[in-house]
Parts: C-alpha cells; sequence; structure tokens
C-alpha cells in the first residue's frame, strides 16, 4: 500500500462530547509560522556555511551565505511579527526571559543573530569595517544552529499530540532540514568551483532529516497517523521523495554540471519548504481530532489501572 | 565535582515538583512567600451530580466580567449551543444525553454501543428504575442527562503560564492563573500548550483569553460570580484544601447510595498536571464530557526536549564542520 494512502492503524472506538475536538487548534497562522520554521532553519545553517567560507576562503560562497543568514533572519522576524494578534506589542516578547518557554528562549536567539548576521552581511557588501563584520558573522555563526533548532522545542512544548510525541526528532529533523535548505539555495546561486562545501552540507543534512523524520513516521500506533494521512501526509512524502532526488542528483553530477547543481539545490529547498509544512500540518490535524487525545489518554489509565490490580490483586 | 551555579539553577528549575509532580504550596514556587504571607489557594468544586443544565453560570460569566458574545449558533446536535470554553466563553455547561439503552448495555469500561435513539411515542413508558445516578435524568423521555459546567483548571503546574513568552499570564497570590490583557501580544503559544484545551485568542482582539477565577471579585473577599449564580451548589467555590475534603465526602456518600459510577476528576496532587485548582465530580467517564482522559502537562517533557535541541544544534555545527572537510572542489 502506497504511504499517505491510508491510516495503517485499524480504526479505534473511542468516547467523545459529540465528537468534539478537545484540545484548541493553534491559533498560529500559515503560511507564517511554517515559513518561519523553515527561514530559521535556513538562516541558521547558512551562518556556518558563511563562516566556513570566510575561514576557507571561497567569497562568493560567504557571500550568497551572509545575504542567506540575514535575509532569512530578517523576513522571519516579519513573518513572526506578523503573525502576532497584537503585531505592534512584539517589543514585549523580549520583556522577561523565560527558560520554560521555548518562544521567549527563541526570541532571545533571533533578535541578537537577526543583527549580527545583518550586520556582517553589510559588511561583506559594502566592504566597510570588515573586522568588525567578521566578528559579528562569528557571533551569528554561533546563534546560528540554535535558532535553527529551538523551533522544534517551539512545537514540542505543547499539548498537540502530533508534536509533542515527536519531541526526541524533531530537533534533528529541523537542524538537518535547516542544513539541506542552507546548502541548497547555495547550490543554486555559487560558482561549482566553491560551492562543495554547500554540496556537502546539503547531503549531509538531507541524511540526517530523512533518518529523523522517518523514525518519527515509522512510530507504530496512532502517534505517526497524522503525518502520514491528509495533506501533511502528502507533504511529508513528497519532502521524502524531493530529497531523495535531490541527493541522487548531488551525489552523482552536482559537482560538474551547473544545472545539476541549481536544480538539485531548488529540490533540496523545496524539500525543506514541505517538511516544515507537513509537520505544522501534522500537529493541526492531531490536535482537531480528539481520537488522538483520548486513544493514548485512555490507554495509559488502562495500564495504570491493570499494573495496580496486579499489585494489590 | 559541584555543577556551575548556572548549570544547577536550570536543572533545579526542570526538575520534579517546579515543572510537573506534585507541588503542595503553589504560591511560594511562583515567589509570595511562605503560606504564612499569602492567603490560601482558591478554587473550585464543580458537582456536575447536582448541575440542572440553568447555564446562570454561564450568563453571571459573560455579564460580570463584560466578556463579549461569540456568535449566535444553533448547533443542532444538542441543547448545548455554546459549544466549548474559549476567549469568550469562560463557563460552559456541557449537556451529554444517554438513551438508557446505551446506559445499561455498556459494561463499564467498553466502547459505547450503537443504540438508535428512544422515540417517544407517546406512550407511558417504564424505562430503567431511576437511582441515585441518574438524578439528572428525565425518567420519561428514556434519556440520562449529563450536565456539566466547565471551566479553567487553574492547574497547579500550568502549560499556558509555563509557555507564555511575555509574562502577560501569571500566578496570582490565590494560587489561580491569570492573564494580563495589557502584555499579552497574542502570540498564541499558551493555546495549544493547554492539555484542556481552554485558552483560546480572540478573534478581532488578537489577545488570549480565559477565566480569571474573578480574580477582581476574590480581591474584594467575593466569590466568582459563576459560584454565587449556581442555584444548586454544582458550582462551590472556597480554599482548596477544604474542598478536596468536601469532595472526598460528597464521593463516599454517593458510592454509599450506589452510584459508583461517580468519580472525581482533577482532584488528586499526583496526577499528570499536579491536580486543577478547579476540579469536578463527574458520573461517566471524562471523554464524554469533551474532558482529555489523563492529561499531563508538556512541560514534563521540558528538560529532555531542551536536550535534544541542544543534541540537535551541536549535530548542526558537526555538519557545518564536515562541510568543509575534503576536497576542496
Amino acid at each position: 500500500m502506497p504511504r499517505g494512502e491510508a491510516s495503517m492503524v485499524p480504526e479505534v472506538e473511542f468516547e467523545s462530547y459529540y465528537g468534539r475536538p478537545i484540545l484548541k487548534e493553534p491559533t498560529w497562522k500559515t503560511p507564517d509560522v511554517p515559513l518561519y520554521l523553515f527561514l530559521g532553519g535556513l538562516a541558521g545553517a547558512s551562518s556556518l556555511l558563511a563562516e566556513g567560507a570566510a575561514l576557507t576562503g571561497r567569497p562568493d560562497l560567504e557571500r550568497v551565505a551572509r545575504l542567506a543568514a540575514a535575509g532569512g533572519a530578517a523576513a522571519g522576524t516579519v513573518a513572526l511579527v506578523h503573525d502576532l494578534g497584537r503585531p505592534e506589542r512584539f517589543l514585549n516578547m523580549l520583556r522577561v526571559l523565560k527558560p520554560t518557554s521555548p518562544l521567549s528562549v527563541g526570541s532571545f536567539i533571533l533578535a541578537p543573530f537577526s543583527g549580527l548576521a545583518g550586520a556582517a552581511a553589510a559588511s561583506d557588501l559594502t566592504g566597510r569595517l570588515p573586522r568588525l563584520g567578521r566578528l559579528a558573522g562569528a557571533g551569528a555563526a554561533a546563534l546560528g544552529p540554535p535558532l535553527a533548532t529551538y523551533t522544534a522545542a517551539l512545537l514540542a512544548n505543547t499539548a498537540v499530540p502530533a508534536w509533542h510525541e515527536a519531541h526526541r526528532e524533531l530537533p534533528f529533523v529541523f537542524g538537518g532540514s535547516g542544513a539541506q535548505a542552507a546548502g541548497g539555495l547555495a547550490m543554486m546561486l555559487v560558482p561549482l568551483d566553491q560551492a562543495a562545501p554547500a554540496r556537502r552540507m546539503a547531503l549531509a543534512g538531507a541524511a540526517v532529516e530523512i533518518a529523523a523524520a522517518e523514525s518519527i513516521l515509522l512510530r507504530r500506533g496512532l502517534a505517526a497517523e497524522p503525518y502520514r494521512i491528509g495533506m501533511p501526509g502528502r507533504l511529508m512524502t513528497m519532502a521524502r521523495n524531493c530529497t531523495a532526488v535531490a541527493s541522487a542528483a548531488t551525489a552523482l553530477a552536482g559537482r560538474r554540471s551547473r544545472l545539476v547543481s541549481v536544480l538539485a539545490g531548488a529540490t533540496y529547498v523545496t524539500a525543506s519548504l514541505a517538511t516544515r509544512f507537513g509537520i505544522f500540518e501534522a500537529g493541526r490535524a492531531s490536535a482537531r481530532d480528539p481520537k488522538y487525545v483520548v486513544v493514548p489518554q485512555r490507554e495509559r489509565v488502562r495500564a495504570r489501572q491493570g499494573a495496580s490490580a496486579k499489585m494489590t490483586g | 565535582m559541584s555543577s556551575p551555579l548556572g548549570m544547577s539553577l536550570l536543572s533545579d528549575l526542570f526538575s520534579e515538583g517546579r515543572l510537573w509532580g506534585r507541588l503542595d504550596d503553589v504560591q511560594h514556587d511562583a515567589g509570595y512567600g511562605t503560606s504564612e504571607e499569602h492567603p490560601p489557594r482558591m478554587g473550585f468544586f464543580t458537582d456536575t451530580s447536582v448541575c440542572i443544565g440553568c447555564k446562570a453560570c454561564e450568563v453571571a460569566c459573560k455579564e460580570w466580567n463584560e466578556v463579549p458574545d461569540d456568535g449566535y449558533l444553533l448547533t443542532g446536535m444538542s441543547y448545548d449551543n455554546t459549544q466549548e470554553l474559549g476567549a469568550s466563553t469562560w463557563r460552559h455547561v456541557a449537556f451529554v444525553e444517554q438513551p438508557f439503552e446505551t446506559v445499561a448495555a455498556r459494561p463499564p469500561q467498553e466502547p459505547p454501543v450503537d443504540v438508535a435513539p428512544a422515540v417517544d411515542l407517546g406512550m407511558p413508558s417504564l424505562g430503567v428504575p431511576a437511582g441515585e445516578d441518574q438524578a439528572t435524568s428525565s425518567g420519561e423521555s428514556g434519556v440520562r442527562w449529563l450536565m456539566s459546567s466547565d471551566v479553567c483548571k487553574h492547574c497547579t503546574h500550568a502549560a499556558c503560564l509555563d509557555v507564555c513568552p511575555t509574562g502577560a499570564l501569571f500566578r496570582t497570590e490565590f494560587g489561580t492563573v491569570v492573564v494580563q490583557p495589557d502584555v499579552c501580544n497574542g502570540c498564541g503559544y499558551c493555546v495549544p500548550a493547554c492539555p484542556y484545551g481552554v485558552i483560546d485568542v480572540r478573534k478581532g482582539d488578537g489577545r488570549a483569553f480565559k477565566c480569571t477565577l474573578c480574580y477582581d471579585r476574590l480581591k474584594e473577599g467575593q466569590q466568582p460570580a459563576c459560584a454565587q449564580a449556581c442555584p444548586t451548589e454544582s458550582i462551590q467555590f472556597g480554599e482548596l484544601d477544604e474542598l478536596r475534603e468536601r469532595a472526598d465526602r460528597r464521593l463516599a456518600e454517593l458510592h454509599d447510595k450506589g452510584v459508583d459510577v461517580a468519580r472525581l476528576y482533577g482532584r488528586d496532587p499526583e496526577d499528570g498536571v499536579g491536580g486543577d485548582g478547579a476540579f469536578f465530580l463527574l458520573l461517566d467517564e471524562p471523554e464524554v464530557y469533551g474532558l482529555p482522559p489523563d492529561p499531563v502537562v508538556t512541560t514534563r517533557d521540558l528538560g529532555t526536549i531542551w536536550k535534544h535541541v541542544g543534541a540537535g544544534a551541536a549535530t548542526l555545527v558537526g555538519l557545518g564542520v564536515v562541510s568543509f572537510l575534503g576536497r576542496r572542489r
């Protein structure tokens, strides 16, 4: 049976209040939030690529990666502020720092990252203050990996079943997917003779992303179902197929053909976008259907009652 | 060797009692000092066995708190046109209609048996003898009525509060959880964090709202509007410790009368959210009323989540390093 066609789990019976949802569906807007997840990953991983390019003397790669880091962070910030119910109060995000709130921690990563990546890109473009520019770039590279992965905690630290149950895998999916996007974008825009690190980053990121995403999809029972059926299922399948095709093309001919490099790079970027939208929509679907809340919780209660009956009985 | 101060502070923050598990003095945890220095924790005990579905609580809440309307829709599913708790519904009376056959035919813990709804032929009917557990049933229509006034649970470990990035959600000196509308920027993080689906963002306004347990009235020594308006004392307001004892007595009383289906929901301070500040006596499984059967606060796993985020970030650093090894072209 092709994946994404039907549920792998037999229909379960459960009680509910007129079939109504128990959880509130996330009010986060689309495309704002899934787009932000993608842009944060792209920007974070690009900052690493930029720093490596600067250290190894690849100016074209450095230029593209610095612009991707700065542009991704700026566009991501716009998406995030646009998503707020009261955008004029966006600075309230920096009112307190709460380790219990991934959105708070993330704001304190995104704000300095945006400034540093922007400064590094501006310095690279204008040639002014090169030392300060490099210093800013190094700072952005230090904040880049947490920027790309904290968004996994943002989704996982909720009651949404599909997101919360994947809390061990999501950071690796997001890290790998960010590397894939950054590598892919650089493959599109950088001449072949400087793009080798971009190709390697995309390939290695794709391997990490596929391994982590598959371990979510291969879970038994209801936990994986939201990722396998409906629109999120189609997005996840599309992401996996795009990643596989792009990786094969990159490995075979990415080094020799500019055209292949451009096409494979674009396919990597598409795969990363599809992954973020797929994961986002899977969470929404799992919050809408009371099945994903009631059935596992009811099983937990039964298991506990069984265990205590054994102990007393 | 002891870990650095920052690390030990963090590991303390993510430990049991702080973000999940039993926590006896929630106000102390929130910085209100010892139990002598702050008022007792206040809450609701909603005894659904005496709820008559009059919705006086819904009306009183709307009136007192000046909560706007959220549409006048007829659901067609039941007497419940309110449908659910939300940004503009802070008390919600659930109406469950169960045909007697369904109730009688269902062994405990088993899925419901599909039975055609009872048709009123205008004939005198006997039905199943109405015992104490059908205190809310109307004997003639062959239907058992379950009614329950739902409300924010004011959890001991409140996910909405912990994930709020602005500090708009806070713990009051009464141990309740309240949103400050002048701080909330409508990020919406509290909405998917709540394991009960209570808090929501108000459309057109953009900010999140929920029950305040009438914080303004509590400060004046009054009881919340819904409890004051409840004609059957289904909604009882008071000190949480005292309410828990009262609920235990009520449960024992019902069990003595043979109402074995009665159970308390949210009363246990050892449960997945450390116990609810607003808890319930129910006459069926929680999910029948639209409540999650075994909610667990998401922050129980927050330490694990951050560890994996750290490992994911380290992996990405590794990917970056590996990308620059090997052939130049």
